[in-house]
């Protein structure tokens, strides 16, 4: 068993070497476009992680992603903007003077519109996590969206709806090659702490309260503290995601928030499986990736020699019924709530002993 | 200060707003009630609801009230095909999923009309009767703002009607009571949440109709705000109840004109007024305010 154990570790270090290498190598090969999309999938992964933690875990059904995700963003964004291009963007109405010259580099930036997230999950989830399935959905979704309103008209501070452009490159350095370093290594880290914390004693509770609340309760789980845990530590992780976004994009503005890109994590999620790390990132990946493939049914297509009038926005629309099909007829997504593990490629490679 | 006209004025709107609202909330509490689900795609059928009417005004040329006919007929097919194909094969799985797949309705109508319809807002061609305006006393109202609670109070005394004094209102106010017993007393459960679809969606596509001759602008994604605030209505007056629901959608559309135009440099929230409220109810009456507080048992 201890051999086992030794194994496993190895085997783990060796996957994250593995991993590093391969960045490595896509960071060289690939072109810009394509490491967009391959930054992208990154971020998904995070706020697919970020989400099932909430929804798959704990089990508790949030839909306020997409405000966790203003606030990381746009706290990141004000952080680490020069106070130049501060004074281009709010042309309308002069910004704060306490947000004027500040001036963080990336890390610390992030770090804090983590922390900022996790504080308003925190002043959220106080009062709504004693609500229960659809009516806390329903209040979820209500404080992402007053997020959203609240920063569409704070003109002085998020120059409301005319947004932030022009944030600068993630990273230190201002280069595009360094992107991919900051976001597949939180990328790394993320999935490495949601595996340690499912496996701890703190993952098992999360897990009995997802099955039966009141069971849990009786067995001594502060439900509680274990919900604010979990939606705080998710919250954190969203504002991460929001800001990696925003920087990625180079603009950000109240609208990109809507309901929608909740909608959005919360699909990877189900298709991967709810409750599983594995199957929330391999689905990111597969979504994020689909989204981009299908851009193909928006334009023109020549099939034969006949011209197929592309219609704007039919990928939206194959896009939502394939989706359909999951819930309908696979409802445990890819994954379940299985998890990839070491043990079973050592016993598929292992000539058995007994 | 505001003049007496003024406040008659937003008063007025204020009453109509509400009477639309609560046309809506119906339907999600009537779902609610029986099914302890919430149709995220009923703002949606609201959506459609307009455009059924519009493209019968405007493409088939049919007079007005001929087009309002078909589009409730069509909006009541409309929501009875979304209850079979999504939400009846999920009956016994896990309610998250049921939710889930309510959302994933909801997203796919919401794409499907934008490739349809066209993204780019359309006129509503309001016919005269209901777009002339009045004038009483200094206060210039269009009568549609008069109409609206007119109808919605002939809605709702039908609605009544049907499920208090009919047979099929007695099994639905039995499966709502208790689904299990209910089938085991030879009701056929399936055709009561079929029916409770359909006369949801007639009320969707009625306050749909008027809604777009008091703002007549169509837009494929203007049934989300509309379809979140009723739900609200529908909580804030106890889910589940229809009386609840009316009392929910006159305080919540009275409130949102009175506050705005009380205190207009909130008017840039008008959104978020709702959501408050909404938080407050859930933190301070869960059961709204003519619901009952169930507490739930081993």
């Amino acid at each position: 068993m201890k051999e086992r154990k030794n194994i496993k570790k190895l085997l783990n270090i060796g996957a994250i070497c593995f991993a590093i290498v391969l960045l490595y190598i896509f960071n060289q090969v690939f072109n810009s476009f394509q490491m967009r999309i391959f930054n992208l999938c990154g971020i998904y992964v995070i706020l697919a992680l970020s989400l099932n933690l909430i929804n798959g875990f704990v089990g508790l059904f949030s839909l306020g992603h997409a405000g966790f995700m203003a606030v990381g963003a746009y706290t990141c964004a004000l952080l680490t903007m020069s106070p130049d291009m501060k004074a281009m963007n709010f042309f309308l109405e002069p910004i704060a003077p306490w947000l004027e010259n500040i001036n963080l580099p990336f890390g610390s930036a992030l770090i804090v519109s983590g922390l900022m997230a996790a504080i308003a999950g925190a002043l959220i989830g106080a009062p709504v996590l004693r609500l229960k399935d659809d009516y806390l959905a329903i209040a979820t979704l209500g404080f992402g969206e007053i997020i959203r309103v609240i920063f569409t008209n704070t003109q002085s501070i998020t120059n409301g709806s005319l947004g932030l452009k022009g944030l600068a490159k993630i990273g230190w350095f201002n280069a595009s090659s360094e992107s991919i370093w900051w976001i597949w290594g939180i990328v790394i880290l993320t999935i490495v702490f949601m595996v340690r914390l499912i496996g701890s004693s703190y993952g098992r509770a999360f897990k009995a309260i997802r099955e039966d609340e009141i069971a849990a309760e009786a067995m001594g789980i502060n439900l509680f503290k274990h919900k604010m845990m979990a939606f705080v530590i998710g919250a954190f992780l969203a504002g991460i995601g929001g800001a990696l976004l925003g920087h990625l994009i180079g603009t950000i503005d109240p609208l990109m928030f809507r309901f929608l890109l909740t909608f959005n994590i919360v699909l990877i999620v189900v298709l991967g499986g709810t409750g599983s790390i594995t199957g929330s990132v391999i689905s990111a990946v597969i979504v994020t990736v689909a989204m981009e493939a299908l851009r193909v049914l928006d334009g023109n297509i020549e099939i034969g020699g006949y011209m197929i009038q592309g219609i704007p926005g039919m990928r939206m629309v194959v896009f939502s019924l394939l989706l359909m099909i999951v819930i309908l007829y696979y409802q445990r997504g890819l994954m379940g709530t299985n998890e990839f593990s070491w043990d079973i490629l050592i016993k598929r490679f292992k000539p058995s002993k007994h | 200060m505001m003049s007496f006209q003024t406040f008659m004025q937003h008063l007025v709107n204020g009453i109509s707003l509400g009477s639309l609202y609560a046309l809506i909330a119906i339907g999600y509490t009537m779902v609610y009630g029986i099914l302890r689900l919430i149709n995220f795609a009923h703002g949606d059928i609201f959506m459609l609801g307009t455009y059924f009417a519009f493209y019968a005004m405007t493409s088939f040329m049919l007079p007005w009230w001929a087009a309002f006919v078909i589009a409730i007929v069509l909006t009541c097919v409309f929501g009875m095909i979304i209850e079979r194909t999504a939400y009846r094969p999920l009956r016994n799985s896990p309610k998250i999923s049921v939710m889930i797949s309510a959302i994933g309705v909801s997203f796919l109508i919401e794409n499907l009309a934008i490739v349809l319809f066209g993204g780019r807002p359309k006129a509503f061609p309001i016919p005269p009767l209901f777009g002339n305006i009045i004038n009483i006393g200094g206060v210039r109202i269009a009568n549609i703002v008069f109409i609206i609670p007119v109808i919605t109070i002939i809605s709702l005394a039908i609605l009544l009607y049907i499920i208090n004094k009919t047979k099929i209102g007695m099994a639905m106010r039995a499966v709502s009571k208790d689904y299990q017993a209910s089938m085991l007393m030879g009701i056929d459960v399936n055709h009561v949440i079929s029916v409770t679809f359909g006369i949801g969606s007639v009320l969707a596509a009625i306050g749909g109709i008027m809604w777009a001759m008091r703002y007549p602008q169509l837009m494929p994604l203007m049934g989300i705000m509309p379809g979140l605030k009723c739900f609200i209505a529908a909580v804030v007056g106890g889910i589940g109840n229809i009386k609840g629901a009316v009392i929910g959608g006159f305080i919540l559309g009275l409130s949102e004109i009175l506050i705005v135009a009380f205190l207009p440099e909130l008017s840039g929230y008008r959104d978020a007024f709702a959501f408050v409220f909404l938080i407050l109810i859930l933190l301070f009456m869960p059961g709204g305010l003519m619901g009952e507080n169930i507490k739930e048992k081993v």
